[in-house]
């Protein structure tokens, strides 16, 4: 297992590499000079020069690569054009929000999706199955903010049953230690503080969980039908096992398989869906963050996402490949 | 009945019951169960089973009338699109309704609603099928590269595309919209970009598929150099994956554009007739005026599930094993 | 095979067909007039068994022989109950030492299948569950069908293992499907399915997937097994070499119908149906002389007509006419042939002079 995940971790670096070569030269390839890209357009001639001398602008390019990507090895994402605070500790302090918003729509996803999917699968032909399957599919075609606008509209605005927007009701008096909101009442009894920040994430992550949610659903179905079909059940039928024995152990256990990949390619769309979605919602995570960045084209920001966004989606499937191999024996021994 | 004589074999012939009779086997006039699926081929069986399929039907239709509009869009408009004629109409509190002039009333910027939801089908089709286009060509070249090469070229080709897939497509296109500039050409680049890795991975993957098969085996055997084994003979094969997610792309396109509009990476001119530029521009109005923002939304999801059932529908008229 | 019924002079024709009823009690599987149609919605039913009748009686070997599509496959199901039941029908009658199977309650069905009568399935790989280890999926049908505790099924489960010549047993319960060679999975499968000491034994095909050697392997171990203990056995297969060596009776169906039925030797040395003359003379021959054509059926099994029209195989025999179009084609027993040899057939091989050939033959 070490060695699996020593070999999965070396893999990362050659892509990671790669990125930061492409990120690198997208720098140059943006119209301007770079220090000015870097700085913003109001910046001062002498800011300019200081930040060319720094970054070693006037060297040549590959002197340029390996101070940049020594910057980067130091986790140096440089500092923001628009507001002037260094991009990684921008980026610590929103990303608990976010991460809490892509948690819970993935929480969603997965309780619903896995049930509904099966539930379809069992009545393969029949109406529920029609429903969901036509469910699914609309799921998968509504904008994600379109979705987000309709369920604050619905449900916040007409109806008033859940706050439109934020995180947490600022008349709350609660205590912030991890910055994860409902984790931390949890952690200081604040009961009221936790129940009111997941009052508050409920839309939010029912507009990010849709398509995720209508994704599980599918694949859940189709893959319950596909191992249904497997020889190894008929066995399990043979066998005289009792019907919940057989769905347990022989359907689901293998069934699960392709799900779980699917669930750690959902991360990449979370996280992009989680830029709008923080928007609709006025959420302070790095979604809104990133979004008023690229307004502003700011570009330290950007880079620094992308660097940010490409390493938690490498790291989540690399769980993913983890609990790949606990469930899948065949993976283990290669 | 069979021309081919099976020897008498066993007990030797003698008895009378066993004696082949005077009367041809012919005048049975029986004929064998017509086997329907013999000879056909590949795509004649999909149409076939497509023109069977009631998803594919309503799929079909609704791309259809998608492209329809699209192309007429001229002729079916009432007006020019993004005039905003009727500014002058428009208050910050409230935008005219539908009235004998205006079928569906004016937009936020005072524009005929109808004439740009009619203008933005063409728009959305311009888009989606040129996005497509270059993700599918870029896409296809390099699939074909890895697929048909392996080797070093495999493991190049195939990192490259690890890092494209390590980036959600949404930040890859803000990232090419960011080089390029805000406008539609932008749009459809970054777009038809972030495409790229699911085309070369699919054309990789049944090529690779197809390497080690029996029939490429015998073409390699038979001395064919492998530029023609390759083009006519394992590209061919693999077209069908490939014309299938390029339906489902197109749906994939058209919600993305929305997406990137709402980003703001779209034609900075706000008049302009663009689904996804509509629904945003209408965001600040959806307590008092919700259609402006739903009828667009309503037309975004409404060609995307027509390619979403098409492009299903053909995936499994080509692939009967495959089940929805 | 001792003779059940008196001889009969006169052929006596039984529309639908039927197998010779055994005396009440001694068969332990009866199988009546079974019909499988399967349904689709927007299609024509398909009609894949057609009033098959056969019986095994306890310590009896009874080969079903047929080519793919036979209908072998889903006779052997639909005994053991496990045709999916929304797309199939089933009709007739399968009794089990007397207890009619069809329309029972699936829990009572699913009591008997695994402990009464179990299975080997063709494809040994495809067969286990590959993300189960071994000795699980041994424990778990004992588990079902008998009062043991977890330690004592494993310790069973070893001991089944060993039986069915798997070495190292204790280690192998750990391993999973995959760590396991070709034949020692269809070894597993055959300790899973003789765990409950069934009374019987229904193998689909056993030794096709299969390396030569090791077929004969598992076939003598089957055969070991069945004879201690005194099991019925209904073995399908495709391959007459198999059927020489393991089977006692044998029956022969075309296109979803029984088209003969004789005993094993009967059946070699004076094969009645042209189709399964045809099946016997297509068998390559040490003893014939070199240079000797091979003589193939011709046309393929998808040729045929239906069996309301028509002999089935009369598109392929070459012994078709007029008479062959017969839509209440019996099984039945011909003159000249001993009682229980049945065949359905408007121009039987007849034997007049026939040479009494070896029961070896193919094999």
């Amino acid at each position: 297992m070490l060695r699996f995940l020593v070999r999965r971790l070396a893999l990362l670096v050659p892509v990671l590499l790669g990125l930061s070569v492409l990120l690198f030269a997208w720098l140059r390839a943006l119209p301007g000079d770079p220090a000015r890209t870097l700085l913003g357009e109001r910046a001062t001639p002498a800011a300019v020069e200081r930040i060319t001398a720094a970054y070693g602008f006037d060297q040549p390019l590959p002197v340029q690569y390996v101070t940049y990507l020594g910057r980067l090895l130091q986790g140096d994402l440089g500092t923001s054009s628009r507001t002037g605070e260094p991009v990684l500790e921008s980026f610590l302090l929103r990303f608990p929000a976010t991460i809490e918003l892509a948690v819970a729509a993935l929480l969603i996803a997965v309780l619903l999706g896995i049930p509904l999917g099966y539930a379809a699968a069992r009545r393969h032909g029949g109406p529920l199955d029609s429903l969901l399957v036509g469910g699914s599919l609309l799921g998968t075609v509504i904008p994600v903010f379109f979705l987000a606008y309709l369920l604050k509209l619905v449900f916040a605005v007409q109806l008033g049953w859940l706050p439109t927007a934020g995180r947490q009701d600022p008349r709350i008096d609660a205590t912030h230690v991890t910055n994860f909101y409902v984790l931390d009442g949890l952690l200081t009894r604040e009961w009221d503080a936790s129940w009111d920040a997941v009052v508050h994430l409920v839309l939010p992550a029912l507009a990010l969980g849709t398509i995720p949610l209508a994704i599980i659903v599918r694949i859940t179905r189709a893959s319950v039908l596909e191992v249904t079909g497997q020889d190894y059940v008929r066995t399990a039928e043979a066998k005289g096992l009792a019907r919940s024995l057989v769905r347990r152990r022989h359907v689901l256990r293998n069934a699960m398989l392709p799900v779980l990949t699917t669930v750690g390619l959902q991360t990449g769309l979370l996280l992009s869906g989680a830029v709008l979605t923080e928007t609709v919602f006025a959420i302070n995570g790095i979604g809104g963050y990133l979004f008023d960045s690229i307004s502003t084209l700011d570009y330290p920001v950007l880079q620094g996402f992308i660097l940010f966004i490409a390493l938690v989606y490498a790291l989540v499937n690399l769980l993913v490949d983890v609990s790949y191999g606990l469930v899948d024996p065949r993976v283990r021994v290669s | 009945m069979s021309g081919v004589h099976l020897p008498p074999a066993g007990g030797p012939p003698g008895a009378p019951e066993a004696d082949p009779p005077p009367g041809t086997p012919a005048e049975l006039a029986l004929e064998p169960q017509a086997e329907d699926e013999r000879g056909t081929s590949l795509w004649r069986g999909a149409w076939r089973r497509l023109r069977r399929d009631p998803a594919a039907i309503v799929g079909a239709v609704i791309v259809g009338a998608f492209v329809l509009v699209a192309v007429l869009a001229p002729l079916i408009a009432p007006y020019a699109p993004a005039g905003a004629q009727w500014a002058g109409q428009v208050t910050p509190s409230s935008v005219p309704g539908p009235s004998d002039d205006h079928l569906l009333g004016l937009d936020s910027f005072g524009s005929d609603l109808l004439t740009q939801l009619v203008y933005g089908a063409r728009q959305s089709l311009v888009i989606g099928v040129v996005s497509t286009v270059i993700g599918l060509g870029a896409g296809t070249v390099l699939g074909l590269l890895a697929g048909a090469f392996g080797g070093w070229v495999d493991v190049a080709v195939m990192r490259v595309v690890d890092i494209m897939l390590s980036i959600p497509s949404l930040l890859l296109a803000v990232s090419i919209a960011a080089v390029v500039g805000p406008s539609a050409t932008a749009l459809m680049i970054a777009i038809g970009a972030a495409q790229v890795p699911i085309f070369a991975r699919l054309l990789r993957g049944s090529m690779l598929g197809q390497r080690g098969s029996d029939y490429v085996l015998a073409a390699s055997s038979l001395g064919l150099r492998r530029r023609r084994v390759v083009m006519s003979h394992m590209l061919p094969n693999s077209l069908s994956p490939v014309i299938v997610q390029g339906t489902l792309t197109l749906a994939t396109a058209i919600i993305e554009v929305a997406a990137l509009s709402y980003l703001g990476l779209g034609d900075p001119n706000p008049t302009v007739a663009e689904w996804g530029r509509m629904l945003v521009r209408a965001q600040d109005r959806l307590a008092t005026d919700p259609h402006l923002a739903i009828l667009p939304g309503v037309c975004i999801a409404v060609t995307a599930l027509g390619f979403t059932l098409f492009g299903e529908a053909l995936r499994e008229s080509l692939d009967p094993t495959f089940r929805r | 095979m001792p003779d059940r019924r008196p001889p009969s002079a006169v052929p006596s024709a039984r529309p639908g067909g039927g197998a010779v009823p055994a005396p009440e009690g001694e068969a332990l599987l009866e199988v009546r007039d079974l019909g499988v149609e399967f349904v689709r919605r927007g299609a024509e039913p398909v009609r894949a068994v057609d009033g098959v009748s056969l019986s095994v009686r306890p310590g009896e070997v009874r080969g079903l022989v047929g080519e793919s599509g036979s209908g072998k496959s889903v006779t052997s199901l639909a005994v053991m109950g496990l045709l999916p039941r929304r797309s199939s029908r089933v009709t007739g009658s399968v009794r089990l030492a007397g207890t009619e199977l069809l329309g029972m309650a699936p829990k009572r069905l699913a009591a008997l299948r695994g402990d009464q009568m179990a299975m080997v399935f063709q494809d040994p790989m495809s067969s286990l569950n590959p993300v189960v280890p071994i000795g699980t999926q041994v424990t778990e049908v004992l588990r079902t069908h008998t009062d043991v505790d977890r330690a004592a099924a494993r310790d069973e489960a070893e001991d089944l293992l060993r039986r069915v010549g798997i070495p190292d047993p204790r280690r192998r319960l750990r391993d999973y499907p995959h760590q396991l060679s070709g034949g020692m999975r269809q070894r597993a499968l055959i300790a899973i399915a003789l765990a409950c000491k069934p009374r019987l034994l229904i193998a689909d095909e056993p030794t096709t997937a299969l390396d030569v050697t090791i077929q004969a392997q598992v076939l003598e171990l089957l055969r070991q097994l069945v004879g201690e203990t005194g099991t019925a056995m209904l073995l399908i297969t495709h391959d007459l070499g198999v059927v020489a060596g393991l089977c006692d009776d044998v029956t022969v169906m075309y296109s979803g119908r029984v088209v003969e039925e004789a005993s094993r030797r009967e059946l070699f040395g004076r094969p009645a149906h042209r189709y399964t003359e045809g099946l016997l003379a297509s068998v390559p021959r040490m003893d014939a002389p070199r240079g000797e054509p091979l003589r193939p059926i011709p046309g393929t099994p998808r040729d045929l007509l239906p069996w309301s029209r028509a002999c089935a195989f009369a598109p392929r025999c070459a012994h078709a006419d007029r008479a062959c179009a017969d839509p209440d084609l019996a099984l039945r027993e011909l003159q000249g042939l001993p009682a229980g040899h049945l065949a359905r057939c408007a121009h039987p091989a007849l034997p007049e002079s026939a040479a009494p050939v070896t029961a070896g033959v193919g094999a």
